[in-house]
């Protein structure tokens, strides 16, 4: 009998050697002659693992990592075959705390299997939802969605049920799902865990969704900026079609649904929902006016159900079992668990999914670890480019969407971003004005000159020109932008401006009062 | 030779592999970078022509994404990551350095903003490797071995 030994093939891992490790383990073993088959799985998402190997044994899954080319030898050396003692060896991996803590709903199966094992899939859960939501009639999946509380997971948190009802009231010959896989958010990565991991799991989501709604076609629109992801939703959608579960007839229900993956092309604002829609329509990534709503006239005019990876993927925790139990998890008006994903200047960067109501502190410092670089932690960046800066002083507040507003921060797509004290927050500030001086679609005159005239001024800040006047320039030029622009690009980028400012006068060498 | 002086017909079978659908645009530019390595303005017309379409509008699209290239590109291509994740953990010095490495040789260097490897950061894209935790001990041997 083969030993089993698993290595992922999450582009994450392979970045940092996964498969040059894997190469180097097969060609060892076939030296010794011993009887190894490796299977490569998604991540856990303990990337300072990566490379992790584990093998299998009858005491669990040991794990041993990180791991480099050169220990290998030495691993096989201390009985890797067996799972023995070795320098590397993390032991059983389930039982890690890091693991053991969280409450993984989403990424229940994160890192056990291949990602394109469809039989696999259904042995850890897979498919579940589908079989019983084909048996059951579209009204009541959509009544289910709503009683669970479900909100987007892109970074809005809009209730998702209320989308499935009005795209599932309108009265049209053609309606669409479209998963937005633009995850363009710096510190954010679960969505290329999900479609690299997991990829069954979102199609399910997206099937159902159709189901649910009265769509027979599905769309992804996937950054360029994730090649293995493209590649891995291409292969599962081929094995879903082969297997019966997209295209005609789905499972004898008369059921029509197919899905085609398409690549953005580097461009951040196309993870705005209408602009990624203009994006699918082979036109410039502008922002549209809403209303109507896309659910409503979406794509081509046609009512769309827009939803983040992750939503999607969420819809297979709600059903079969009772919403009811999702909607119990969590905190306030945020249900259920967030995957939160740790970055930056961080020691135990990964993947923490754990139910709505855990701290800042202990995401930061329990699970992460504090910095990588062991220097002291300045601030964290919460929700992406377009979220907050907090400071130490904050890092008691609860991570929840009402908890965050409050406190002049966001939640978005749950990444975090940790900063030491190297960091000069004059140059984030500025850098926050310039992004979206680049990234910025063009339409909204606040947002394209505005972001310009943003990092100009806040250079003159720097230099100590009319300190007092270019702040006050800088408070109203914001105040214009939220105001002024369409979407959250122009609207929010004040946020990580203004939170810098407030938090570390210092940094911009300001000699005047701060901003309030 | 231009690619579309070469063959016109390469785009055109492009074209036809998405039925023509304007809508496939941003599918048929990559298809069309993928194989000549950048799009040309001969590409651009015989393009908008199949999809019928103006050729501002491919114009327009082309210019819009920051993926398109409408040149001939250098033979190694360095994309350093400048989001802020991998800003956290020195990317702007990185990109210095990496810019200092490809003086007088055919390597471009651009920044892009993020690669999602943000727990593993500072990331860059090595011609077409992902590459994470950077620094400026690796980053001569990646690039060196990349060039070969």
């Amino acid at each position: 009998m083969s030993t089993l030994l698993y290595i992922s093939k999450d582009s994450g891992a392979v970045s940092v050697g996964a498969n040059e490790v894997a190469f180097e383990i097969m060609a060892e073993a076939s030296k010794r002659g011993l009887d190894l088959e490796i299977v490569r799985t998604g991540s856990r998402g303990m990337y300072w693992l990566e490379p992790l190997i584990e093998v299998a044994t009858t005491n669990g899954r040991i794990g041993y990592g990180p791991i480099n080319v050169q220990d290998v030898a030495s691993l096989f050396d201390a009985g890797l075959i067996d799972g023995n003692e070795h320098k590397l060896c993390i032991g059983q991996v389930e039982k890690l705390p890091y693991l053991a803590k969280q409450h993984r709903q989403l990424f229940v199966r994160a890192g056990l299997a291949d990602p394109l094992d469809l039989e696999a899939y259904e042995n850890l859960g897979g498919l579940k939802s589908l079989k019983t939501c084909l048996a059951l009639k579209p009204e009541a999946i959509v009544q289910r969605v709503l009683s669970s509380g479900l909100r987007g997971r892109g970074g809005a948190g809009f209730p998702a049920g209320i989308k499935w009802k009005t795209v599932a009231d309108q009265n049209a010959a053609q309606k669409y799902i479209c998963c937005n896989a633009d995850e363009g958010d710096s510190g954010t990565f679960a969505d290329r865990m999900v479609m690299e991991g997991d990829p069954f799991s979102l199609l399910e989501g997206m099937i159902i969704a159709g189901f649910a709604t009265g769509a027979n076609k599905g769309l992804l629109y996937v950054r360029s900026e994730y090649p293995t992801a493209i590649n891995t939703l291409k292969s599962a959608i081929g094995i879903l079609q082969q297997a019966g579960i997209l295209g005609k007839n789905i499972q004898d229900t008369g059921f029509d649904f197919d899905v085609k993956v398409r690549r953005g092309a580097g461009s951040y604002v196309c993870g705005e929902e209408s602009a990624m829609l203009e994006s699918l329509e082979g036109k410039r990534g502008q922002v549209r006016v809403k209303p109507p709503i896309p659910a409503i006239s979406g794509l081509f005019g046609q009512p769309t159900l827009v939803h983040n990876v992750l939503t999607l993927a969420s819809v297979l925790s709600i059903l079969p079992d009772d919403a009811a139990s999702y909607n119990d998890l969590g905190h306030g008006k945020s249900h259920g668990t967030q995957a939160f994903q740790l970055a930056g200047n961080i020691k135990y960067g990964g993947l923490v999914e754990v139910p709505f109501g855990i701290t800042l502190r202990t995401l930061i410092e329990d699970f992460g670890g504090g910095t990588a670089s062991g220097r002291p932690f300045k601030c964290a960046q919460l929700g992406g480019p377009l979220g907050a800066y907090v400071d130490a002083s904050m890092l008691d507040l609860t991570m929840d969407y009402e908890t965050l507003a409050a406190a002049g921060a966001m939640l978005g797509h749950g990444g975090v971003v940790v900063f030491d004290d190297t960091i000069d927050m004059a140059q984030m500030a500025r850098f926050a004005f310039e992004f979206c001086a680049i990234e910025s679609c063009g339409k909204c005159t606040p947002c394209r000159i505005g972001a310009v005239r943003g990092y100009e001024t806040i250079d003159k800040i720097v230099a100590g020109d009319d300190q007092s006047q270019n702040l006050e320039l800088i408070k109203d030029l914001c105040s214009t932008m939220e105001e002024g622009s369409l979407c959250a690009m122009g609207g929010l980028t004040p946020l990580p401006v203004l939170s810098a400012l407030k938090l570390f006068p210092a940094d911009f060498g300001l000699l005047c009062e701060p901003l309030e | 030779m231009k690619p579309s002086e070469q063959n016109p017909l390469e785009e055109a079978q492009i074209c036809a592999q998405y039925a023509n659908a304007p809508d496939a645009l941003i599918e048929i530019l990559h298809d069309v970078q993928t194989k000549h390595g950048f799009i040309a303005e001969s590409s651009q017309i015989i393009i908008a022509e199949a999809l019928n379409i103006t050729r501002a509008e491919v114009h327009g699209v082309v210019s819009f994404y920051d993926d398109f290239k409408t040149s001939q590109p250098a033979q190694l291509a360095l994309k350093i990551c400048r989001g802020e994740a991998c800003q956290a953990m020195g990317a702007n010095e990185l990109l210095s350095q990496v810019k200092e490495i490809a003086v007088g040789k055919s390597i471009s260097v651009e920044p892009v903003y993020c690669l999602g490897n943000c727990a593993l950061a500072p990331a860059a894209m090595i011609g077409s490797k992902l590459h994470g935790q950077l620094n400026s001990g690796n980053l001569d041997i990646l690039i060196g071995g990349a060039k070969k």
